[in-house]
Protein backbone atom coordinates (compact mmCIF):
# COMPACT_ATOMS: atom_id res chain seq x y z
CA UNK A 1 0.00 0.00 0.00
CA UNK A 2 1.08 3.21 -1.14
CA UNK A 3 1.02 6.60 0.57
CA UNK A 4 2.16 10.03 -1.12
CA UNK A 5 4.44 11.78 1.66
CA UNK A 6 3.60 15.61 1.31
CA UNK A 7 6.85 17.39 2.28
CA UNK A 8 9.41 14.25 0.87
CA UNK A 9 7.27 14.80 -2.20
CA UNK A 10 7.24 10.67 -2.91
CA UNK A 11 5.37 7.72 -3.07
CA UNK A 12 6.27 5.25 -0.04
CA UNK A 13 5.28 1.83 0.95
CA UNK A 14 3.45 2.13 4.30
CA UNK A 15 4.20 -1.48 5.37
CA UNK A 16 7.78 -0.48 4.29
CA UNK A 17 8.30 2.72 6.55
CA UNK A 18 6.23 0.87 9.60
CA UNK A 19 8.61 -1.78 9.41
CA UNK A 20 11.72 0.30 9.31
CA UNK A 21 9.90 2.13 12.85
CA UNK A 22 9.20 -1.27 14.08
CA UNK A 23 12.92 -2.49 13.32
CA UNK A 24 14.84 0.83 14.55
CA UNK A 25 12.00 0.64 17.90
CA UNK A 26 12.73 -2.41 18.46
CA UNK A 27 16.95 -1.74 18.68
CA UNK A 28 16.42 1.19 20.47
CA UNK A 29 14.04 -0.97 23.42
CA UNK A 30 17.01 -3.45 22.73
CA UNK A 31 19.52 -1.46 23.47
CA UNK A 32 18.53 1.59 25.11
CA UNK A 33 19.38 4.22 22.42
CA UNK A 34 17.22 6.72 20.33
CA UNK A 35 18.33 5.02 16.98
CA UNK A 36 17.98 8.34 14.91
CA UNK A 37 21.16 7.34 13.97
CA UNK A 38 20.16 4.46 12.71
CA UNK A 39 17.17 5.85 11.06
CA UNK A 40 18.15 8.92 9.14
CA UNK A 41 20.36 6.81 6.94
CA UNK A 42 17.96 4.07 6.03
CA UNK A 43 15.46 7.09 6.04
CA UNK A 44 18.16 8.04 3.35
CA UNK A 45 18.94 4.91 1.74
CA UNK A 46 15.00 4.44 0.06
CA UNK A 47 15.58 7.83 -1.36
CA UNK A 48 14.22 10.68 0.99
CA UNK A 49 15.55 13.59 0.38
CA UNK A 50 18.64 14.10 3.10
CA UNK A 51 17.63 17.26 4.07
CA UNK A 52 13.74 16.11 4.83
CA UNK A 53 15.21 12.48 6.79
CA UNK A 54 16.93 15.20 9.30
CA UNK A 55 14.03 17.38 9.98
CA UNK A 56 11.51 14.96 10.11
CA UNK A 57 13.81 12.26 12.83
CA UNK A 58 14.42 15.13 15.05
CA UNK A 59 10.15 15.30 15.21
CA UNK A 60 10.43 11.78 15.63
CA UNK A 61 12.95 11.70 18.66
CA UNK A 62 11.01 14.57 20.07
CA UNK A 63 8.26 11.50 21.05
CA UNK A 64 9.96 8.87 21.65
CA UNK A 65 12.34 11.05 24.36
CA UNK A 66 9.18 12.00 25.78
CA UNK A 67 7.89 8.76 26.59
CA UNK A 68 11.51 7.11 28.02
CA UNK A 69 11.75 10.31 30.09
CA UNK A 70 8.74 9.80 31.64
CA UNK A 71 9.51 6.37 32.87
CA UNK A 72 13.12 7.76 34.35
CA UNK A 73 11.16 11.10 35.58
CA UNK A 74 9.27 8.45 37.69
CA UNK A 75 12.11 6.73 39.30
CA UNK A 76 13.81 10.23 40.06
CA UNK A 77 16.70 9.26 37.52
CA UNK A 78 16.33 13.49 35.84
CA UNK A 79 18.75 15.66 37.21
CA UNK A 80 16.86 18.30 36.61
CA UNK A 81 19.14 21.09 36.80
CA UNK A 82 21.52 19.38 35.33
CA UNK A 83 19.26 18.87 32.29
CA UNK A 84 18.23 22.47 32.27
CA UNK A 85 22.06 23.85 31.82
CA UNK A 86 22.68 20.96 29.14
CA UNK A 87 19.59 22.45 27.31
CA UNK A 88 20.60 25.94 27.36
CA UNK A 89 23.44 24.57 25.46
CA UNK A 90 21.79 22.01 23.16
CA UNK A 91 19.73 25.54 22.31
CA UNK A 92 22.23 27.87 21.66
CA UNK A 93 23.94 24.61 19.25
CA UNK A 94 20.96 23.48 17.59
CA UNK A 95 20.10 27.17 16.44
CA UNK A 96 23.40 27.45 15.12
CA UNK A 97 23.54 23.76 13.64
CA UNK A 98 19.97 24.43 11.61
CA UNK A 99 21.89 27.67 10.13
CA UNK A 100 24.86 25.84 8.86
CA UNK A 101 22.51 22.99 7.93
CA UNK A 102 20.94 25.96 5.65
CA UNK A 103 24.49 27.60 4.58
CA UNK A 104 25.68 24.01 3.37
CA UNK A 105 22.30 22.90 1.96
CA UNK A 106 22.76 26.13 -0.48
CA UNK A 107 26.53 25.54 -1.05
CA UNK A 108 25.50 21.93 -2.66
CA UNK A 109 27.31 20.27 0.26
CA UNK A 110 24.63 19.25 3.05
CA UNK A 111 24.61 15.50 1.74
CA UNK A 112 28.59 15.30 1.74
CA UNK A 113 28.49 16.80 5.49
CA UNK A 114 25.98 14.93 6.75
CA UNK A 115 27.75 11.51 4.81
CA UNK A 116 30.89 12.65 6.80
CA UNK A 117 29.57 13.41 9.83
CA UNK A 118 28.03 10.11 10.46
CA UNK A 119 31.18 7.91 9.39
CA UNK A 120 33.44 9.86 11.48
CA UNK A 121 30.74 9.33 14.74
CA UNK A 122 29.33 6.04 13.83
CA UNK A 123 33.09 4.77 13.12
CA UNK A 124 34.41 6.19 17.00
CA UNK A 125 31.57 4.92 18.67
CA UNK A 126 30.96 0.96 16.86
CA UNK A 127 34.12 1.01 17.09
CA UNK A 128 34.51 1.81 20.78
CA UNK A 129 31.66 0.00 21.80
CA UNK A 130 32.86 -3.47 20.08
CA UNK A 131 36.21 -3.22 21.51
CA UNK A 132 34.51 -2.68 24.62
CA UNK A 133 31.58 -5.34 25.12
CA UNK A 134 34.11 -7.95 23.71
CA UNK A 135 36.85 -7.22 26.06
CA UNK A 136 34.20 -7.90 28.76
CA UNK A 137 32.90 -10.93 27.17
CA UNK A 138 36.57 -12.14 26.97
CA UNK A 139 37.13 -11.04 30.63
CA UNK A 140 34.09 -12.75 31.32
CA UNK A 141 35.39 -16.01 30.18
CA UNK A 142 38.84 -16.18 31.93
CA UNK A 143 37.30 -15.33 34.99
CA UNK A 144 33.82 -16.46 35.16
CA UNK A 145 33.03 -15.60 39.14
CA UNK A 146 34.46 -12.49 39.54
CA UNK A 147 32.39 -9.57 38.73
CA UNK A 148 34.12 -6.51 39.20
CA UNK A 149 32.62 -3.00 39.61
CA UNK A 150 35.48 0.03 38.73
CA UNK A 151 34.38 3.00 40.59
CA UNK A 152 35.08 6.19 38.74
CA UNK A 153 36.01 7.99 42.03
CA UNK A 154 35.46 11.89 41.76
CA UNK A 155 39.56 11.60 43.00
CA UNK A 156 41.45 12.87 39.96
CA UNK A 157 41.87 16.49 39.45
CA UNK A 158 42.47 18.31 36.17
CA UNK A 159 41.77 21.04 34.23
CA UNK A 160 38.53 20.44 34.02
CA UNK A 161 38.29 21.06 37.65
CA UNK A 162 39.57 24.29 37.57
CA UNK A 163 37.01 26.31 35.01
CA UNK A 164 35.13 29.02 36.68
CA UNK A 165 31.31 29.50 37.30
CA UNK A 166 31.16 26.15 39.19
CA UNK A 167 27.92 24.85 39.78
CA UNK A 168 26.35 21.89 42.28
CA UNK A 169 24.34 19.56 40.95
CA UNK A 170 23.01 17.66 43.83
CA UNK A 171 21.51 15.17 42.18
CA UNK A 172 24.50 14.04 40.19
CA UNK A 173 26.41 14.95 43.16
CA UNK A 174 28.46 17.40 41.41
CA UNK A 175 30.22 20.29 41.97
CA UNK A 176 31.99 21.65 38.94
CA UNK A 177 31.73 24.41 35.96
CA UNK A 178 28.74 25.37 34.54
CA UNK A 179 30.69 25.66 31.27
CA UNK A 180 31.18 21.30 30.88
CA UNK A 181 27.68 20.52 30.26
CA UNK A 182 27.34 24.39 28.68
CA UNK A 183 29.68 23.13 25.85
CA UNK A 184 28.83 19.29 26.02
CA UNK A 185 25.28 20.30 25.28
CA UNK A 186 25.95 23.01 22.82
CA UNK A 187 28.54 20.28 20.62
CA UNK A 188 25.43 17.97 20.59
CA UNK A 189 23.03 20.32 19.89
CA UNK A 190 24.48 21.42 16.63
CA UNK A 191 24.83 17.81 15.71
CA UNK A 192 21.05 17.17 16.30
CA UNK A 193 20.46 19.66 13.76
CA UNK A 194 23.16 18.42 11.01
CA UNK A 195 22.73 14.81 11.72
CA UNK A 196 18.58 14.36 12.36
CA UNK A 197 19.68 12.61 15.61
CA UNK A 198 19.14 13.29 19.44
CA UNK A 199 22.73 12.73 19.94
CA UNK A 200 22.03 10.52 22.71
CA UNK A 201 25.23 8.24 21.63
CA UNK A 202 27.43 11.07 21.88
CA UNK A 203 26.10 13.10 24.96
CA UNK A 204 25.76 9.79 27.59
CA UNK A 205 29.44 9.12 27.06
CA UNK A 206 30.46 12.51 27.32
CA UNK A 207 28.19 13.01 30.35
CA UNK A 208 29.98 9.56 31.82
CA UNK A 209 33.64 10.26 31.38
CA UNK A 210 33.90 14.15 30.71
CA UNK A 211 31.23 15.33 33.29
CA UNK A 212 31.95 12.58 35.73
CA UNK A 213 27.87 11.84 36.21
CA UNK A 214 26.50 8.48 38.49
CA UNK A 215 25.10 6.27 35.60
CA UNK A 216 21.69 5.79 37.06
CA UNK A 217 20.79 9.42 35.97
CA UNK A 218 22.42 10.19 32.96
CA UNK A 219 19.82 8.38 30.68
CA UNK A 220 17.02 9.74 32.04
CA UNK A 221 19.20 13.64 31.81
CA UNK A 222 20.18 13.06 28.90
CA UNK A 223 16.81 12.29 27.34
CA UNK A 224 15.38 15.20 29.39
CA UNK A 225 17.44 17.34 27.32
CA UNK A 226 17.30 15.96 24.13
CA UNK A 227 13.66 16.20 24.12
CA UNK A 228 14.33 20.24 24.23
CA UNK A 229 16.85 20.07 21.52
CA UNK A 230 14.96 18.18 19.28
CA UNK A 231 11.75 19.92 19.75
CA UNK A 232 13.98 23.19 18.81
CA UNK A 233 15.61 21.16 15.72
CA UNK A 234 12.10 20.39 14.26
CA UNK A 235 10.44 24.17 14.92
CA UNK A 236 13.75 25.67 13.52
CA UNK A 237 14.24 22.86 10.42
CA UNK A 238 10.23 23.49 9.85
CA UNK A 239 10.68 27.43 9.71
CA UNK A 240 13.94 28.08 7.86
CA UNK A 241 14.23 25.07 5.58
CA UNK A 242 10.51 23.70 5.68
CA UNK A 243 11.58 20.11 5.62
CA UNK A 244 9.30 18.52 8.78
CA UNK A 245 7.20 15.71 7.09
CA UNK A 246 5.28 15.13 9.61
CA UNK A 247 2.72 12.29 7.87
CA UNK A 248 6.14 10.45 7.87
CA UNK A 249 7.55 11.03 11.14
CA UNK A 250 3.70 9.61 12.14
CA UNK A 251 4.39 6.47 10.27
CA UNK A 252 7.50 5.86 12.01
CA UNK A 253 6.66 6.88 15.22
CA UNK A 254 3.84 4.20 15.22
CA UNK A 255 6.03 1.72 14.09
CA UNK A 256 8.40 2.80 16.83
CA UNK A 257 6.30 2.56 19.46
CA UNK A 258 5.12 -0.94 18.55
CA UNK A 259 8.82 -2.32 17.89
CA UNK A 260 10.28 -0.56 21.52
CA UNK A 261 7.50 -2.93 23.06
CA UNK A 262 8.86 -6.10 21.44
CA UNK A 263 12.85 -4.66 22.42
CA UNK A 264 12.18 -4.18 25.65
CA UNK A 265 10.84 -7.45 26.34
CA UNK A 266 13.59 -9.40 23.74
CA UNK A 267 16.16 -7.30 25.49
CA UNK A 268 14.95 -8.64 29.16
CA UNK A 269 15.80 -12.44 27.73
CA UNK A 270 19.55 -11.73 26.50
CA UNK A 271 22.64 -11.26 27.46
CA UNK A 272 24.08 -7.02 27.83
CA UNK A 273 27.15 -7.57 26.41
CA UNK A 274 26.15 -9.91 23.52
CA UNK A 275 23.41 -7.06 22.92
CA UNK A 276 26.22 -4.51 22.87
CA UNK A 277 28.23 -6.81 20.61
CA UNK A 278 25.07 -6.83 17.84
CA UNK A 279 24.81 -3.52 18.43
CA UNK A 280 28.17 -2.67 18.06
CA UNK A 281 28.04 -4.33 14.22
CA UNK A 282 25.18 -3.23 13.44
CA UNK A 283 26.58 0.52 13.70
CA UNK A 284 29.75 -0.41 11.80
CA UNK A 285 27.42 -1.73 9.24
CA UNK A 286 26.04 1.61 8.47
CA UNK A 287 29.58 3.62 9.03
CA UNK A 288 30.82 1.18 5.86
CA UNK A 289 28.18 1.72 3.67
CA UNK A 290 28.28 5.25 4.54
CA UNK A 291 31.68 5.19 3.63
CA UNK A 292 32.21 3.47 0.52
CA UNK A 293 29.36 5.22 -1.10
CA UNK A 294 31.75 8.35 -0.43
CA UNK A 295 34.86 6.66 -1.81
CA UNK A 296 33.43 4.99 -4.51
CA UNK A 297 33.17 6.51 -7.93
CA UNK A 298 30.03 7.69 -8.54
CA UNK A 299 27.96 6.31 -11.56
CA UNK A 300 26.17 9.79 -12.15
CA UNK A 301 28.38 12.39 -10.77
CA UNK A 302 25.94 15.24 -11.62
CA UNK A 303 23.06 15.92 -9.21
CA UNK A 304 20.22 18.38 -9.29
CA UNK A 305 20.62 20.90 -6.40
CA UNK A 306 18.78 20.99 -3.23
CA UNK A 307 17.71 24.66 -2.93
CA UNK A 308 15.65 25.41 -5.90
CA UNK A 309 13.16 28.10 -4.54
CA UNK B 1 -15.20 22.76 -7.92
CA UNK B 2 -16.34 26.30 -9.49
CA UNK B 3 -13.08 26.34 -11.76
CA UNK B 4 -13.66 22.59 -13.28
CA UNK B 5 -17.29 24.04 -14.35
CA UNK B 6 -15.92 26.64 -16.27
CA UNK B 7 -13.47 25.03 -17.73
CA UNK B 8 -15.85 22.30 -18.77
CA UNK B 9 -18.24 25.07 -19.80
CA UNK B 10 -15.68 26.47 -22.17
CA UNK B 11 -14.47 23.42 -23.14
CA UNK B 12 -17.83 22.58 -24.57
CA UNK B 13 -18.15 25.38 -26.01
CA UNK B 14 -15.39 25.24 -27.94
CA UNK B 15 -15.63 21.76 -29.33
CA UNK B 16 -19.00 22.90 -29.96
CA UNK B 17 -17.73 26.02 -31.96
CA UNK B 18 -15.11 23.96 -33.90
CA UNK B 19 -17.88 21.33 -35.05
CA UNK B 20 -19.61 24.22 -36.75
CA UNK B 21 -16.68 25.58 -37.90
CA UNK B 22 -16.10 23.11 -40.81
CA UNK B 23 -12.70 24.62 -41.34
CA UNK B 24 -10.83 24.08 -38.12
CA UNK B 25 -8.12 21.08 -39.13
CA UNK B 26 -7.18 19.80 -35.81
CA UNK B 27 -9.39 19.73 -32.84
CA UNK B 28 -8.13 18.08 -29.57
CA UNK B 29 -8.99 17.75 -25.79
CA UNK B 30 -8.19 15.92 -22.96
CA UNK B 31 -10.28 13.10 -20.37
CA UNK B 32 -9.84 15.40 -17.64
CA UNK B 33 -8.30 18.76 -17.24
CA UNK B 34 -6.92 18.25 -13.62
CA UNK B 35 -5.19 15.75 -12.47
CA UNK B 36 -5.09 15.67 -8.62
CA UNK B 37 -2.19 14.34 -6.29
CA UNK B 38 -4.17 13.22 -3.55
CA UNK B 39 -2.33 10.92 -0.67
CA UNK B 40 -2.59 7.54 -2.28
CA UNK B 41 -1.54 8.48 -5.45
CA UNK B 42 0.11 6.52 -7.28
CA UNK B 43 0.14 7.77 -11.24
CA UNK B 44 -2.08 8.10 -13.51
CA UNK B 45 -3.58 8.09 -17.40
CA UNK B 46 -5.20 11.33 -18.91
CA UNK B 47 -6.76 10.36 -22.59
CA UNK B 48 -5.76 12.60 -25.15
CA UNK B 49 -8.03 12.34 -28.26
CA UNK B 50 -9.22 14.36 -31.47
CA UNK B 51 -9.63 14.95 -34.76
CA UNK B 52 -8.26 16.39 -37.75
CA UNK B 53 -10.21 17.12 -41.04
CA UNK B 54 -8.18 14.83 -43.25
CA UNK B 55 -4.67 12.20 -43.74
CA UNK B 56 -1.71 13.69 -42.10
CA UNK B 57 0.89 12.50 -38.76
CA UNK B 58 -0.26 13.97 -35.42
CA UNK B 59 2.48 14.45 -33.15
CA UNK B 60 1.76 15.29 -29.61
CA UNK B 61 4.40 16.79 -27.23
CA UNK B 62 4.31 17.02 -22.94
CA UNK B 63 5.74 19.63 -21.60
CA UNK B 64 5.62 20.11 -17.46
CA UNK B 65 6.13 23.48 -15.78
CA UNK B 66 9.42 25.84 -16.42
CA UNK B 67 12.06 25.46 -13.81
CA UNK B 68 15.33 27.19 -13.01
CA UNK B 69 17.60 24.04 -11.82
CA UNK B 70 20.98 24.10 -10.56
CA UNK B 71 23.31 20.96 -11.29
CA UNK B 72 26.31 20.04 -9.50
CA UNK B 73 28.93 17.78 -10.63
CA UNK B 74 31.32 15.55 -8.12
CA UNK B 75 34.66 15.29 -8.30
CA UNK B 76 37.74 13.44 -6.33
CA UNK B 77 38.87 15.18 -3.25
CA UNK B 78 41.65 13.14 -1.76
CA UNK B 79 40.13 9.36 -1.37
CA UNK B 80 36.10 11.14 -1.09
CA UNK B 81 33.83 12.66 -3.79
CA UNK B 82 32.05 15.83 -3.15
CA UNK B 83 30.35 18.21 -4.90
CA UNK B 84 32.18 20.40 -6.85
CA UNK B 85 31.14 22.87 -9.99
CA UNK B 86 27.38 24.31 -10.46
CA UNK B 87 25.91 25.28 -13.23
CA UNK B 88 22.31 26.76 -13.19
CA UNK B 89 19.83 26.08 -16.03
CA UNK B 90 16.38 28.36 -16.99
CA UNK B 91 13.23 27.20 -17.78
CA UNK B 92 13.73 23.76 -17.49
CA UNK B 93 10.53 21.61 -18.35
CA UNK B 94 9.92 19.80 -15.47
CA UNK B 95 8.42 17.08 -17.54
CA UNK B 96 8.47 16.03 -21.09
CA UNK B 97 6.84 13.09 -23.37
CA UNK B 98 6.53 13.17 -27.45
CA UNK B 99 3.65 10.87 -28.77
CA UNK B 100 3.01 10.27 -32.50
CA UNK B 101 1.69 7.80 -34.59
CA UNK B 102 4.84 6.39 -36.47
CA UNK B 103 8.52 7.84 -35.82
CA UNK B 104 9.09 11.91 -36.22
CA UNK B 105 11.97 11.21 -38.17
CA UNK B 106 10.28 9.31 -41.02
CA UNK B 107 8.13 12.46 -41.98
CA UNK B 108 10.01 15.94 -40.38
CA UNK B 109 13.52 16.73 -41.16
CA UNK B 110 15.79 17.55 -38.25
CA UNK B 111 15.25 21.56 -38.73
CA UNK B 112 10.94 20.89 -37.83
CA UNK B 113 12.24 18.72 -35.10
CA UNK B 114 14.38 21.73 -33.20
CA UNK B 115 11.78 24.09 -33.80
CA UNK B 116 9.30 22.23 -32.83
CA UNK B 117 11.01 20.87 -29.59
CA UNK B 118 10.42 16.72 -30.52
CA UNK B 119 12.73 14.23 -29.37
CA UNK B 120 14.73 14.82 -26.19
CA UNK B 121 17.93 15.38 -27.95
CA UNK B 122 15.50 18.73 -29.28
CA UNK B 123 14.76 20.22 -25.92
CA UNK B 124 15.74 23.76 -26.12
CA UNK B 125 17.93 24.30 -22.84
CA UNK B 126 18.87 27.62 -21.76
CA UNK B 127 22.12 28.45 -19.46
CA UNK B 128 22.26 31.11 -16.93
CA UNK B 129 25.68 31.83 -17.92
CA UNK B 130 26.21 32.97 -21.33
CA UNK B 131 29.88 32.83 -22.05
CA UNK B 132 29.88 28.82 -20.03
CA UNK B 133 31.88 26.62 -22.95
CA UNK B 134 30.41 24.57 -25.31
CA UNK B 135 31.62 21.29 -24.12
CA UNK B 136 30.50 22.08 -20.32
CA UNK B 137 26.51 22.58 -21.68
CA UNK B 138 26.78 19.75 -23.69
CA UNK B 139 28.04 17.57 -20.37
CA UNK B 140 25.47 19.32 -18.04
CA UNK B 141 23.16 19.02 -20.96
CA UNK B 142 22.98 15.47 -21.31
CA UNK B 143 23.31 15.44 -17.45
CA UNK B 144 19.95 17.46 -16.78
CA UNK B 145 18.59 14.81 -19.64
CA UNK B 146 19.80 11.89 -17.62
CA UNK B 147 18.85 12.95 -14.43
CA UNK B 148 15.64 13.50 -15.54
CA UNK B 149 15.20 10.26 -17.31
CA UNK B 150 16.07 8.32 -14.56
CA UNK B 151 13.42 9.53 -12.22
CA UNK B 152 10.90 9.17 -15.02
CA UNK B 153 10.06 12.59 -15.57
CA UNK B 154 11.45 12.61 -19.33
CA UNK B 155 11.06 9.69 -21.70
CA UNK B 156 12.95 9.26 -24.84
CA UNK B 157 10.72 6.95 -26.04
CA UNK B 158 8.16 8.03 -28.72
CA UNK B 159 4.38 6.57 -27.41
CA UNK B 160 2.04 5.60 -29.85
CA UNK B 161 -1.12 7.59 -31.26
CA UNK B 162 -3.63 5.91 -32.59
CA UNK B 163 -5.65 7.02 -35.69
CA UNK B 164 -8.23 5.76 -36.70
CA UNK B 165 -10.04 6.77 -40.52
CA UNK B 166 -6.96 9.00 -40.93
CA UNK B 167 -9.38 11.88 -39.18
CA UNK B 168 -9.55 10.26 -35.37
CA UNK B 169 -6.82 10.29 -32.95
CA UNK B 170 -6.23 9.01 -29.25
CA UNK B 171 -3.64 8.10 -26.78
CA UNK B 172 -2.67 7.89 -23.45
CA UNK B 173 -0.69 10.29 -21.77
CA UNK B 174 0.75 8.30 -18.12
CA UNK B 175 2.27 10.52 -15.26
CA UNK B 176 4.05 9.00 -12.25
CA UNK B 177 3.53 8.53 -8.98
CA UNK B 178 6.35 11.33 -8.36
CA UNK B 179 4.88 13.69 -11.50
CA UNK B 180 6.14 17.66 -10.59
CA UNK B 181 3.23 19.87 -9.96
CA UNK B 182 1.94 22.59 -11.89
CA UNK B 183 0.61 23.70 -15.23
CA UNK B 184 1.81 21.66 -18.40
CA UNK B 185 1.10 22.14 -21.71
CA UNK B 186 0.17 19.50 -24.32
CA UNK B 187 0.91 20.16 -27.72
CA UNK B 188 -0.72 18.95 -30.36
CA UNK B 189 1.01 19.23 -33.99
CA UNK B 190 -0.87 18.13 -37.46
CA UNK B 191 2.08 17.34 -40.01
CA UNK B 192 1.32 17.33 -43.84
CA UNK B 193 4.59 17.42 -46.39
CA UNK B 194 7.26 17.15 -43.43
CA UNK B 195 5.93 20.58 -42.05
CA UNK B 196 3.14 21.23 -39.40
CA UNK B 197 -0.33 22.01 -40.87
CA UNK B 198 -1.83 23.14 -37.68
CA UNK B 199 -1.14 23.03 -34.27
CA UNK B 200 -3.03 23.17 -30.68
CA UNK B 201 -2.10 23.47 -26.93
CA UNK B 202 -4.16 22.63 -24.37
CA UNK B 203 -3.48 23.16 -20.56
CA UNK B 204 -3.65 20.66 -18.12
CA UNK B 205 -3.03 21.27 -14.21
CA UNK B 206 -1.28 18.63 -12.01
CA UNK B 207 -1.88 19.84 -8.68
CA UNK B 208 -2.23 18.46 -4.78
CA UNK B 209 -5.20 17.69 -3.63
CA UNK B 210 -6.68 17.12 0.07
CA UNK B 211 -4.99 15.93 2.97
CA UNK B 212 -1.33 16.10 1.38
CA UNK B 213 -1.63 19.70 -0.27
CA UNK B 214 -3.26 21.25 3.19
CA UNK B 215 -0.17 19.66 4.82
CA UNK B 216 2.10 20.84 2.50
CA UNK B 217 0.95 24.52 1.71
CA UNK B 218 0.49 25.01 5.80
CA UNK B 219 4.51 24.00 6.26
CA UNK B 220 5.29 26.44 3.87
CA UNK B 221 2.70 29.07 4.52
CA UNK B 222 2.69 29.18 8.06
CA UNK B 223 6.20 27.33 9.16
CA UNK B 224 6.17 28.51 12.60
CA UNK B 225 2.97 27.20 13.44
CA UNK B 226 3.51 23.83 11.59
CA UNK B 227 6.94 23.34 13.49
CA UNK B 228 5.05 23.95 16.76
CA UNK B 229 1.83 21.34 15.84
CA UNK B 230 4.30 18.98 14.82
CA UNK B 231 6.65 19.39 18.12
CA UNK B 232 2.78 18.85 20.38
CA UNK B 233 2.25 15.83 17.96
CA UNK B 234 5.38 14.38 18.57
CA UNK B 235 4.94 14.74 22.63
CA UNK B 236 1.02 13.94 22.58
CA UNK B 237 2.01 10.66 20.79
CA UNK B 238 5.11 9.77 23.38
CA UNK B 239 3.16 11.04 26.57
CA UNK B 240 0.37 8.11 24.80
CA UNK B 241 3.11 5.28 24.30
CA UNK B 242 3.88 5.72 27.74
CA UNK B 243 0.57 5.41 28.95
CA UNK B 244 0.15 2.58 27.05
CA UNK B 245 3.34 1.24 28.02
CA UNK B 246 2.65 1.76 32.06
CA UNK B 247 -0.62 -0.41 31.63
CA UNK B 248 0.64 -3.37 30.01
Amino acid sequence: MQIYLPIAEMSVNIVLILGMGGMVGMLSGLFGVGGGFLMTPLLIFIGVPPAVAVGTEANQIVASSVSGVLAHWRRGNVDLRMGLVLTVGGFVGSGLGVALFSLLRQLGQIELVISLSYVVFLGVIGGLMFYESVSVIVRQRRAPAGRSSSARGPGRHTWIHGLPFKMRFRKSKLYISALLPLGVGFVVGILAAIMGVGGGFVMVPAMIYLLGMPTQVVIGTSLFQIIFVTANTTFLQATVNQTVDVVLALLLLIGGVIGAQIGARLGAQLKGEQLRVLLALIVLGVCLKLAFDLVVTPTEPFSFGGAVE
Amino acid sequence: MMRLRTLLIAVTVALSSSASAQTVPLVADLSNHLVAITTGFTGTDVLLFGATDGPGDVVIVVKGPAEDVTVRRKERFGPIWANNDEVKLRDVPAFYRVASNRDPEEFTSERIRQRYQIGLDNLRLTFGDPQLEADTRGEYRDAVIRLNESRDHYSREVKRVSLLANRLFRTQLHFPANVPTGTYFVEIYLFRNGDVASAEIVPLSISKIGVGAEIYDFAHNLAPLYGLLAIALAVLAGWGAEAAFRRT
